[in-house]
């Protein structure tokens, strides 16, 4: 068996050859690299030229935003002086104008009360989330709502607009996150009583669209309180979309949970931890952060869904550009309304789907089962 | 309670849904005894040792581990668990956490030990497995014996009376099983009453006080080391050992 062995000299280090580094290395390998991706390339270029010149033409060159009617307006190119004139409806829906500054501070607190939670050396970060999210709600309806101390009320029909699209998305995932974890674990409880009312829970709401939930909420929830009780619209709108994606985020966190060896499980038994602790030291850790893409989605889902609040009278975004457009002083010019209102979304979802990108390079720890 | 051994099993049985796991077994073991189980696959020898902490249930018979029976009573079952520390073929260690994390989550969060001394002492297991410099990286950064190290430092964090070893090597490349081994040898050495199921027969010549053998869900046969490979009573023994010490 045994070869003699030679006595090894290391070869010398030498630079990668020419044509695998630089521009034009790249440009041959990603484009041109076969014929087939010649080809390919050649078109996608020719269809860009086809598409990119009038799409820029009717969105900046041709386009207006002086004025402050549709008379300024032309139909070669878009028309934004729309946007301009309504901007402050498309952002805070029908909220009365002098009273928009409550709205602003909102927004600055909810940032401000984040801000904790990406501090490295905080280490109570569930304990302080949980307990924003039990005081945010207060502070938002004392705030928004106001009707005390001197600030007007104002109420939750004419709140709209991109505020109440990031109003009802924050609700329906800051709630569906716990949501979905309980009703996940549930399913897989061994308990059958508590496993059978999850996966009801979860299969009649994923079973049924959105619109019907809210429909439900609307009409069906206020037949469950005594005479004489009501919640307001906005109320049993989040209800209904916490609800909703709780149903839809426990599938994607019982996927997590299933993919967990069940090694995992039984050191966290062996050790002497209870359910709770090894759920929430353990396999919770692991099976979210698996799971961050499948969250998102969820809530980039969630937070287009909110439109659909239209059919309970809520103006969400899309909702205030859909009344901008019929209104008749602006008739005619719906396109550019609802490019605005698509891009307001897009904004968030795009935001968030590259937040997510960074959690989970972030979360990553060089481990695989 | 009963006859003062640390470990007892009184003709235990189990089933898989119709099969038949366990039958009968019994097996006594005194404090500071060392015991080795092998046998050939699927003979039981894993299910019996994950019955001892209850990740496995027994159906009849009766289990005392330390003077506590184990009972559907998750007081019992909580109670022997903090005696017991496991080993497990595949580690199970926790990757999103660190090594030291690993090692301090049990004794704070079972034991309610205050977190500097939990360090405290898993510093000193590391210094005590050999790795003491690995504290802070994560178990994926490990080499698989290190990180059989690491498990066996996790298990002893908590002080247990008890170790027991599932296959501890027998996911490691060859050139890792000696370090493990070398862990194990120190810790017998030191008088930790260990139940290993391996195939190490090395291992069980020089440190078991009596070595088990089971096939097909019962114990066949059980003697101290040098009877056992020197003169094995049963036709069963005698071909398992054959097989496994042809080489």
């Amino acid at each position: 068996m045994a070869t003699d062995i030679a006595p090894h000299a290391t070869a010398a280090e030498l630079p990668p050859p020419r044509t695998s580094v630089g521009p034009l290395a790249w440009l041959k390998q990603n484009l041109f690299a076969t014929p087939k991706d010649t080809v390919l390339t050649i078109l996608v270029v020719l269809f860009l030229l086809w598409v990119v010149p009038p799409l820029l033409r009717w969105a900046i060159f041709d386009a207006t935003i002086s004025g402050t009617t549709r008379d300024v307006c032309t139909f070669d190119g878009a028309c934004w002086t729309v946007i301009k004139m309504r901007f402050g409806q498309l952002i805070y829906g029908l909220y009365p104008p002098e009273a928009r500054w409550r709205v602003n501070l909102m927004a600055v607190l909810v940032v401000l009360s984040l801000v904790p939670l990406f501090l490295p050396w905080l280490k109570q970060k569930l304990l302080y989330g949980a307990g924003v999210l039990i005081v945010m709600p207060i502070v938002a309806s004392l705030i928004l709502e106001g009707g005390w101390g001197g600030l007007q009320q104002v109420e939750t029909n004419l709140w709209g607009g991109l505020f109440l699209t990031l109003l009802i998305s924050f609700v329906g995932i800051a709630a569906s996150l716990p949501i979905g974890i309980l009703l996940a674990l549930g399913r897989r409880s061994n308990m059958p009583i508590i496993k059978a009312l999850c996966v009801t829970l979860i299969e009649i709401v994923r079973g049924v669209p959105l619109i019907t939930v809210l429909f439900m909420a609307s009409v069906m929830l206020p037949l469950f309180f005594p005479p004489g009780w009501s919640i307001d619209k906005l109320t049993r709108a989040l209800i209904g979309v916490s609800i909703f994606s709780g149903a839809y985020m426990a599938e994607v966190i019982r996927g997590g949970l299933q993919a967990i060896p069940k090694g995992q499980y039984e050191a966290a038994n062996a050790m002497g931890l209870s359910y709770w602790q090894s759920m929430g030291l353990i396999i919770l850790p692991q099976a979210l952060r698996l799971v961050i893409p499948g969250i998102v989605n969820t809530f980039i889902g969630l937070f287009k869904d909110t439109s659909l609040v239209l059919i309970m009278g809520l103006y969400d975004l899309l909702g205030i550009a859909r009344m901008i457009v019929a209104s008749p002083e602006w008739l005619g010019r719906s396109i550019e309304t609802y490019v605005a209102a698509g891009f307001g979304f897009w904004i968030f979802c795009y935001a968030m789907s590259r937040y997510s990108q960074r959690l989970e390079r972030k979360l990553h720890t060089g481990h695989k089962h | 309670m009963s006859s003062g051994a640390m470990i007892q099993l009184d003709q235990v049985n189990k089933w898989y849904g119709q099969f038949h796991v366990l039958r009968n077994v019994n097996l006594s073991v005194e404090k500071g005894q060392k015991v080795v189980v092998c046998g050939p696959s699927g003979s039981g020898k894993s299910t019996m040792i994950r019955c001892i902490n209850r990740l496995e249930e027994h159906q009849q018979g009766r289990i005392v581990v330390n003077g506590i029976e184990l009972t559907s009573d998750v007081k019992n079952v909580d109670a022997i668990r903090r005696e017991v520390g496991m080993v497990f073929q595949h580690f199970n260690l926790f990757p999103h956490l660190t090594v030291l994390e690993n090692l301090t989550l049990a004794p704070i969060w079972v034991r309610k030990t205050p977190k500097t001394e939990a360090e405290e002492t898993a510093r000193h297991y590391l210094e005590r497995v050999r790795i003491p410099e690995q504290a802070d990286k994560y178990p994926g950064q490990l080499s698989g014996g290190q990180q059989q190290r690491v498990a066996i430092a996790r298990a002893l964090c908590m002080k247990p009376q008890i170790m027991l070893f599932d296959e501890p090597t027998s996911a490691l490349d060859p050139e890792m099983v000696k370090e493990v081994l070398d862990t194990m040898v120190s810790l017998a050495n030191e008088g930790m009453t260990m139940i290993c199921v391996t195939h190490e027969m090395g291992f069980a010549k020089a440190v078991a006080d009596f070595v088990v053998f089971m096939d097909k869900g019962e114990v066949v046969e059980q003697a101290a080391p040098t009877e056992f490979f020197g003169n094995p009573r049963s036709d069963r023994t005698r071909l398992f050992l054959s097989q496994i010490l042809a080489h």
